[in-house]
């Protein structure tokens, strides 16, 4: 059948550059290993030649193939499956890049670019470990061509292609046989960007953090080089740069993916130890562990068998967490993991295919390694720094152990084991003994010197740092204090002794740079980090243990039907519309919900808070945004007040328009006289008198005006009076009427119409959904900016390393 | 022996002892009937909405409390007490995993995980179910 309207060339121009993609880095990855291999210069050159251009051929493909998912995503071409599933209309243009990496195959054309950039950037370095450490990344480049190949063998499925149109996709669905299929409603527009990832660190966070994932098979590449070429210890210089650039940009990654969590999510908190979040902090944490042996492998000849293993670990467990978040076998213990799409056994070849030939060729070489075998003295910083990589490398096995242990049981098994109780406890009161030693040893370790260290000396030079830290931590901890007694006292103590552990390291390497490095900024990089590091744990440690609920119901009152209300906390605070509510230190009052958005996708609510000292007020509009794909109902979106010491976290936990369903109670119509009594189901009320051209609290009419009140009083059984005026008057030609309501007797009175003889018309209603209210809950978060702000130290520190190190490589080059 | 290899022992020992404590803490995934034997201890139950039974939930008087009954799909049926506000599209969840603990008859439930249509997942069905509709 010839279909009518489709532009079908970008999909088979895509779907071409993909198979030239992994053709052209097939060739590059032979190419390169004759290159590796061969003997004489002249066979070398020849090779490298030809594996260059199949490189440049390969990222130019694999850059072609990028920009016409953009295009089709933001041409709308809705034939396209890709188009269709992942954007809409409506999206603004900012989003149409998340949209690429909402899906799996994006993610993975994102990460095949990011090697392909890496890959040109150690071709234009060149040298002796391009053809070795090429070899690997283009290999890398040929396994992620096969991501999105989308080929059959078969029933085997290898790959997921980007470019099927609709009609390939729903094969079966009746409205493809259609020639003219497009012009069909529902072709018109695309299910939409899932509405958490509407958000604009999600433009920025996949980015980094695949930059972060294909950055760690750099120092992946040099070991796997190093021991095919069996030598063992000659990239190391060369490759330290690369391994700090790892640890910067994955840190920061995972850092901005905490970002959004904490702003879009409402779990309240920027970390849940969910595994997609831990599946991306083990690699990281591999990655550090093998950053500081191989520093002391460059400085004293040590711990280079342990950066063999750590950079092989990383980068495998990169491939790991792939497979954990895209295989779906995490299913139920995680939020947002993709589901199965049927590459499982595609996925664990990807990890078997680095992660057995590595192993082979550690096991062969393992004892040829160069190592020292007089034993570190204990007085010697390469001693302790290896200690902390240990302990980070073991921290992040209990973490991926922890992670993966039951999808995993589970589903070989055949059992039904779950999460502990609380998740997060499992993995806190762990951690928290990972904190304390780390941070110790990040502020000690540097006082040591390599090899040896005068007796006495540290003492001395760490004696007002550990002071300092001391008394600063017992200042935190007695005066602004740790409120975090869910757990018992064993773990508060361990949160008071973390705390300290954090401030030792910031001091003492602020100490350090003082007096170890007398102040040379340029050499400071490591020390800046540690300082960021510090900062960052300070920063989780009081954010999230002093995490304070403030929408708690104080009133007291309402309560009544839930036994027990005494024992739960009840987080979740109900406001009406207009009435300002008692929420301890504020007022908070909902004033107005607005849906402001283009396309009426997100409705905002205005809620005013109001200290009770008078001195503060600020409005806050949680929103909640419509759900995509189809799906009914809404999703929240926080909004947050950021104060330099605190931020104050709202979101709407329910809204009456939450539920879709409709008022139906419809007014009904009452012919009444002054002093009449209409009844309603909990009472009646009596209508005083009719006031023309009010002048009063609640309007403001003038003699000129054309206007008329009712004042009513409402008599309900229980005995209470509440007084209701509803208005009509005439403004611009036409008749308005506003109406007024009694919330608490959910009753709503209207001045219909003035009718003959004196009479007036009420329209009354009576409805339980009519009281306009929402239901918040609100967090009080201290000092997550110190979180934020270490962050970004750390990052500082990591790239002034990366500098100093790589002037320190160059330097080298130019001795030679 | 070497002080660095005792160390990693240690530490090692260490790593195992907390996994072993680690899996002292799992809990299991249950029906209402299993669950109803391990009254009083924590557990992930999965049941399904019964829709014919009233869901109470009455925010302007109490946000914090709401009722519903569960069916699972060996027949089991248990009034559930929640003590946090209502879950959007509550009724339309076809799935429900409800941490918590079966007390007095009725099962006290501490989280509720809704298997929606997915919320955060691409779900083919629906994909499939909104271009076949209208």
């Amino acid at each position: 059948m010839q279909y009518i309207g489709e532009n079908l060339l970008p999909g088979q121009l895509g779907h071409f550059f993909v198979v030239l993609s992994l053709v052209a880095s097939l060739v590059a990855a032979i190419a390169y290993i004759k290159a590796a291999n061969a003997l004489v210069p002249e066979e070398h050159n020849s090779w490298r030649k030809l594996a260059r251009i199949s490189f440049f051929i390969e990222a130019g493909s694999v850059f072609g193939t990028f920009a016409i998912i953009y295009y089709i995503v933001s041409s709308h071409s809705f034939e396209y499956f890709y188009a269709w599933n992942h954007s809409s209309t409506s999206l603004s243009v900012n989003y149409l890049l998340s949209c690429i990496w909402e899906g799996q195959e994006g993610s993975f054309l994102l990460w095949a670019i990011w090697h392909s950039i890496i890959g040109l950037i150690l071709i234009s370095k060149g040298g002796k470990w391009e053809a070795p450490v090429m070899t690997v990344i283009s290999f890398a480049q040929v396994c992620l061509a096969t991501m999105i190949i989308g080929l059959y063998l078969g029933d085997t499925k290898i790959g997921s292609n980007p470019f099927l149109l609709v009609r390939q996709h729903f094969q079966d669905a009746p409205i493809f046989q259609r020639a003219d299929y497009l012009s069909i409603p529902q072709m018109k527009d695309g299910q939409g960007l899932n509405q958490l990832l509407q958000n604009y660190w999600m433009v920025i966070h996949p980015p980094i953090l695949f930059l972060g994932f294909a950055s760690t098979i750099v120092p992946f590449s040099y070991v796997i080089a190093g021991l095919w070429k069996k030598d063992y210890s000659g990239w190391t210089k060369i490759a330290l740069p690369w391994s700090l650039f790892s640890g910067a940009i994955l840190g920061t990654g995972i850092m901005m993916g905490a970002a959004w969590a904490y702003e879009s999510l409402t779990f309240g908190g920027f970390w849940a130890w969910d595994p997609v979040e831990n599946a991306s902090l083990v690699p990281w944490l591999v990655m550090i562990a093998g950053l500081h042996t191989h520093v002391i492998f460059n400085a004293t000849g040590h711990s280079l068998r342990a950066t063999y293993i750590f950079y092989i670990l990383s980068f495998v467990l990169v491939l790991y967490s792939t497979f954990l978040t895209r295989s779906g076998v995490l299913g139920d213990s995680s939020v947002h993991a993709f589901t199965d799409s049927g590459m499982n056994f595609q996925l664990m070849l990807f990890i078997a295919v680095f992660f057995l030939p590595a192993i082979y060729l550690m096991a062969r070489n393992y004892t040829k390694i160069p190592h020292v075998v007089k034993e570190e003295s204990s007085y010697s910083r390469e001693f302790w720094m290896f200690i902390g990589a240990l302990v980070l490398f073991l921290s992040a096995l209990v973490i991926t152990w922890q992670t993966s242990f039951t999808p995993i049981y589970n589903k070989i098994t055949g059992k039904t084991t779950a999460m502990p109780e609380d998740p997060e406890f499992a993995f806190n009161k762990i951690q928290v003994f990972v904190a304390i030693v780390i941070g110790v040893l990040t502020a000690i370790t540097q006082y040591f010197k390599y090899k040896d260290t005068p007796r006495g000396t540290i003492l001395k030079k760490i004696a007002v740092p550990t002071l300092i830290a001391a008394v600063l931590s017992l200042c935190i901890s007695i005066f602004s204090g740790i409120e975090y007694n869910k757990q018992g006292i064993g773990f508060l103590g361990s949160i008071h002794v973390a705390l300290f552990a954090a401030l030792y390291a910031i001091v003492a390497n602020m100490g350090y740079i003082w007096t170890g490095l007398h102040g040379k900024v340029k050499a400071a990089g490591a020390s800046v980090a540690h300082i960021g590091f510090g900062l960052m744990l300070v920063g989780i440690i009081i954010a999230s243990s002093n995490r304070k609920v403030l929408s708690i119901n104080t009133t007291g009152i309402n309560l009544a039907f839930d036994p027990k209300s005494k024992e739960k906390s009840l987080e979740n605070l109900t406001l009406v519309k207009g009435l300002p509510t008692d929420m301890g230190k504020y007022m908070a009052t909902y004033e107005s919900n607005d849906s402001t958005s283009r396309h009426g996708t997100v409705m905002y609510f205005k809620v005013n808070f109001k200290n009770k000292n008078g001195k503060e007020e600020f409005n806050l509009y949680p929103n909640l945004i419509r759900n995509t794909k189809g799906q009914q109902g809404f999703s929240n979106n926080p909004d947050s007040k950021h104060y330099f010491g605190k931020d104050i976290f709202t979101y709407i936990s329910y809204a009456d328009d939450m539920d879709s369903e409709k008022d139906t109670t419809s007014f009904r119509k009452y012919p009444v006289n002054v002093s009449d009594t209409v009844f309603y189901s909990n009472g009646f009320f009596v209508v005083n008198k009719v006031v023309p051209n009010p002048n009063n609290d609640k309007y403001k009419f003038t003699s000129s005006d054309t206007a008329v009140m009712a004042d009513i009083t409402v008599f309900s059984k229980d005995g209470r009076q509440y007084k209701a005026r509803p208005a009509f008057y005439v403004k611009n030609n036409q008749a308005n009427y506003t109406l007024d309501t009694v919330f608490a007797q959910n009753l709503a009175i209207g001045f219909g119409r003035i009718l003959d003889g004196g009479k007036i018309e009420l329209e009354v209603k009576e409805s339980t959904r009519m009281v306009p209210f929402v239901a918040l809950k609100v967090y009080e978060f201290p000092h997550i900016n110190v979180l934020w702000i270490g962050t970004l130290i750390m990052i500082i520190g990591f790239v002034m390393s990366m500098v100093f190190r790589l002037k320190q490589s160059n330097r080298l080059k130019v001795a030679k | 022996m070497k002080k660095t290899h005792i160390i990693i022992l240690i530490l090692i020992a260490v790593a195992i002892a907390v996994l072993v404590s680690y899996m002292g803490d799992l809990t299991t995934y249950d029906t209402i009937a299993s669950a109803n034997q391990k009254e009083g201890k924590f557990v992930h139950l999965i049941a399904k909405l019964d829709l014919k039974q009233p869901v109470q939930y009455d925010p302007v008087k109490n946000p914090n409390y709401m009722t519903f009954t569960v069916l699972d799909s060996l027949g089991g049926s248990a009034r559930v007490v929640y003590h946090n506000s209502k879950p959007t599209d509550f009724e339309k969840s076809e799935r429900l995993v409800l941490k918590g603990k079966m007390q007095n008859g009725q099962f006290e439930c501490n989280e509720i995980v809704m298997k929606c249509p997915s919320k955060y997942k691409d779900d083919p069905n629906a994909a499939k179910k909104n271009l076949t509709s209208n």
